[in-house]
């Protein structure tokens, strides 16, 4: 037996363990320093009157009240449209469907759906929900046009969890005499919750994040409203308004404080997304 | 016939579990030894021990001796690569690599710096024609080795091991996923193998043992019950409970 | 309800079908049922093609829309043409700063991004103690939850100044700023992608690579992916359609002048031409801009055929 492996073959597993170590360390210090720089920036820019106020040209005030209204009720208003849609679609593609084409059709257009940039989304959107459908630049038009782009990732969860609904279970309900439907509603739907909900988790996330799609869409405006009449009117969301603040009008102060919101946002719906997960996981290996 | 192999009071445990208990045994050159004995008996976890294959295995604990060539292969100075390539090995299941037949063969001497088109033909070659698989696949070399049949599959992967030019062969069941045409070409194979290598086989089949070990190994439970002679063994074990798994009563 | 399962089920003509006497209430009630049933699947049929329907939608207008311009500006003079300058006198409507902007700019993100996402794709799926492996995902799944207005505004105030006074440029805001913006933003996709890829590489390859004397590192590098190497392919791909379409971000890193690409120039890439000036636009401007995105919608068009292209192999494989 040969003593050990070659200098250049050491060199060679060195080398590829630097490079690997070195990436790691590349990105999760990118994460910690993004993380920890916006929170620094922008916590002590948060204060009380920040967060309940509105802006005014005429006091000099900034405040980022209406934005947070205009999340939660894009967030909303979405989430009412692209649950039944995409649980729907999913339900249709699990249960229903039995022509392969037509599934294929319908799962090739789910995923150029979601390679499609919030841009184009946003230029559609335009185009259909505010001039076509005459919703003029509203929450309403800017929630749609979110929906189309949540749609995929509904389905998507939705029906991963559908086909680990087993199939003793339908055939159960069936053997009992039930109907299509109510096997799909007593029995089905009940087991995909958890799909759903990761999939509203997940859109939530996204919507939270979104800006390109909502800008032509939802607009720029800063009024506080209620939740029917906000969605008739031009507003921004937490996102555009942190865009508009920095890009636009230069206050960094503002566009840190909406960042450290959005990152601890964020960071919470990653965590309860891995709550969830496990929370789930857990009960169906019981 | 000098010992290639030598094992001292062997013990291995999984965690808390011990799956091999106080192994002794003597593994002569040139020669095939069949390891023996029902499923979980520790027969294939005693084969991976010779070429630490067992090392990978999260919470396994080992203690004894095992000598390869009279050097202790758990000794610290040992460079556990090298001691694979000089303990081949060939699974249960085929596994060539998802690359053309070429760039199996060619993987083993590439690893261990061997470069050169000519120097690597020449290997191929001459591993194809040991495993006798070359007259079958020379004109399929650039093709994916994933479209062989799986007897050809296994013939390929015995090739891949000669390759690196080891002393021994470790053959976990190698016939166990193959039809019986397959089986008997693998069978030939090692027969005719181990003029140059020493083979030890695991095997559930106790014909194959017959048909072609030197010496068998009977395990159970994790401990080896009798060893010697396969003519031996099988006409006059020793220990009834190897009499009683050669005749069939239990396994 | 008494009544076998099967009849209920088969498509046999109610009335005519079976033999067996049934009182005509019941019957009555089993169509009613039947009509009901049907309904439902034609309910969930429709939210089933929703999604086809979305596509041909936005397929469609952005056809519809885009096209006139290209018409009137004339297809070569368009797409070729390097001047942009859409509110001249006599505007000129080039498209092709944008174009290679978004290819440098894409590719140069790749060039950074897909190395060290590749590498830690590596040792989190095959070298990774299990801790470190946990801590990292969550990481990365954090860089892929950050809102790329975050992106764009760290950017604007850390990178921008930090590329004028390395470089020694007049201004940080540049295609180069863009791509250290992208090859970030698309390190996510890269990394989940490729683990998946490399998880799912068997473990008899890697068995067959040790046994021969190969080293750990030499088999992830060497078998495990080379194995892998469609979904890795579909992970660069899809960090690719990620970077093409990313708008904000780049909007406020790149500066946003239509000048031909250079590394430490202002640029302005296809998404963030549609973006900067849609909200004063009118006319033939406001035309073009919708021909700019109709191009780009081919782009992640044929992006998005060449992932599903590697994803399918990868599936075989």
């Amino acid at each position: 037996m040969q003593p050990g492996i070659s200098k250049k073959r050491r060199a060679y597993i060195l080398l590829m363990r630097i490079l690997m170590w070195l990436s790691v360390a590349l990105t999760a210090g990118l994460v910690l320093f993004l993380v920890t720089y916006v929170m620094a920036k922008g916590l002590p820019e948060i204060s009380w009157n920040l967060l309940t106020t509105k802006p005014s040209y005429l006091s000099g005030n900034i405040g980022i009240l209406p934005d947070i209204l205009n999340t939660v009720y894009i967030i909303i208003a979405a989430l009412i449209f692209v649950i039944p849609l995409g649980a729907g679609a999913a339900v249709y593609l699990n249960e229903y469907a039995r022509n392969k084409k037509l599934v294929a059709v319908i799962e090739y257009a789910a995923e150029t759906l979601s390679g499609i940039p919030s841009i184009i989304y946003g230029l559609v959107g335009m185009l259909f929900f505010c001039s076509f459908l005459d919703m003029q630049t509203s929450l309403l038009a800017g929630a749609l046009t979110l929906v189309i782009m949540n749609l995929p990732t509904v389905l998507r969860t939705t029906q991963e969890s559908l086909k680990t609904v087993p199939q003793s279970y339908r055939e159960g309900a069936f053997g009992l005499g039930a109907g299509k439907w109510r096997v799909i509603r007593t029995v089905v739907l009940p087991g995909c919750v958890d799909g759903i909900i990761t999939g509203c988790i997940l859109s939530v996330g996204r919507i939270l994040g979104e800006s390109a799609a909502l800008l032509f869409t939802a607009g720029f405006a800063h009024a506080v409203h209620g939740f029917f009449e906000g969605l008739n009117s031009a507003g921004a969301t937490l996102t555009v308004a942190l865009y508009v603040y920095a890009k636009e009008q230069g206050e960094f102060g503002v566009a840190f404080a909406i960042a450290a919101i959005l990152m601890v946002l964020t960071l919470l719906i990653q965590l309860a997304a891995m709550l969830v997960g496990r929370y789930f996981k857990k009960r169906r290996d019981l | 016939m000098s010992d290639i192999i030598t094992v001292k009071d062997l013990c291995l445990w999984y965690g808390s579990a011990q799956a091999l208990k106080d192994i002794n045994i003597n593994i002569p050159e040139h020669a095939i030894t069949a390891l023996i004995g029902p499923s979980g008996c520790g027969k294939s976890t005693f084969l991976k021990t010779l070429n630490r294959m067992n090392d990978l295995i999260p919470g396994v604990k080992i203690t004894g001796e095992v000598r390869y060539a009279g050097q202790d292969i758990f000794a610290p100075g040992v460079d556990v690569n090298m001691l694979r390539k000089d303990i081949g090995m060939v699974f249960q299941k085929p596994n060539p690599f998802p690359m053309s037949v070429y760039d199996n063969i060619a993987y083993g001497p590439r690893t261990h710096g061997i470069k050169g088109k000519a120097k690597l033909d020449d290997i191929v070659e001459r591993s194809l024609r040991d495993a006798a698989i070359w007259d079958e696949i020379k004109d399929r070399l650039k093709k994916n080795a994933l479209g062989l049949s799986g007897g050809q599959q296994q013939r390929l992967c015995i090739a891949r091991a000669l390759a690196v030019e080891p002393q021994v062969l470790l053959m976990d069941e190698p016939t166990s996923a193959l039809d019986p045409i397959s089986t008997g070409k693998i069978e030939e194979l090692a027969s005719a193998l181990k003029e140059k290598y020493t083979i030890v086989i695991v095997t559930h089949n106790m014909q194959q043992a017959v048909r072609i070990s030197d010496q068998t190994a009977f395990f159970l439970l994790g401990e080896l019950v009798e060893y010697g002679d396969t003519e031996t063994i099988f006409s006059v074990p020793v220990d009834k409970r190897t009499e009683d798994y050669i005749t069939g009563r239990f396994g | 309800m008494c009544l076998p399962m099967k009849k209920r089920q088969s498509k046999i003509d109610p009335v005519t079908g079976g033999s067996d006497i049934r009182p005509p209430v019941l019957w009555d009630s089993l169509m009613k049922k039947q009509a009901f049933e049907n309904f439902i699947y034609g309910v969930f049929l429709l939210l089933g093609l929703i999604t086809v329907g979305c596509v041909l939608l936005i397929t469609v207008y952005l056809i519809i829309s885009g096209i006139p311009a290209i018409r009137e500006i004339g297809l070569f003079k368009f797409l070729f043409g390097k001047t942009w300058a859409s509110t001249a006198k006599t505007p000129q409507f080039g498209i092709l700063p944008f174009i290679l902007t978004s290819i440098y700019g894409t590719a140069g993100a790749i060039a950074l991004g897909v190395p060290i996402g590749f590498l830690t794709a590596v040792y989190l799926a095959k070298a990774a103690p299990p801790k470190v492996k946990a801590v990292v995902s969550a990481a990365v799944s954090v860089l892929a939850g950050i809102p790329s207005v975050v992106y764009g505004l760290v950017g604007m105030l850390v990178l921008v100044p930090g590329i004028r006074s390395i470089f020694h440029v007049p201004d940080g805001a540049s295609l180069l700023a863009a791509i250290v913006v992208l090859a970030v933003m698309i390190l996510p996709s890269i990394v989940n992608v490729s683990i998946t890829a490399l998880e799912a590489v068997p473990q008899e390859y890697e068995d067959a690579s040790l046994a021969l004397g190969a080293t750990p590192t030499e088999t992830y590098f060497r078998v495990s992916v080379p194995a892998a190497r469609s979904g890795i392919a579909a992970a660069v791909v899809l960090g690719v359609g990620r970077a093409i379409g990313e708008a904000m971000a780049v909007m406020m890193v790149s500066g946003n002048v239509a000048n031909m690409p250079s590394l430490f120039q202002s640029v302005r890439f296809l998404t963030t031409a549609v973006a900067s000036e849609m909200s004063y636009s009118s006319g033939l401007q406001r035309q073009a801009l919708f021909s700019i995105a109709l191009v780009l919608y081919l782009f992640i068009l044929l992006i998005n055929a060449a992932l599903n292209f590697f994803l399918k192999r990868s599936k075989e494989a």
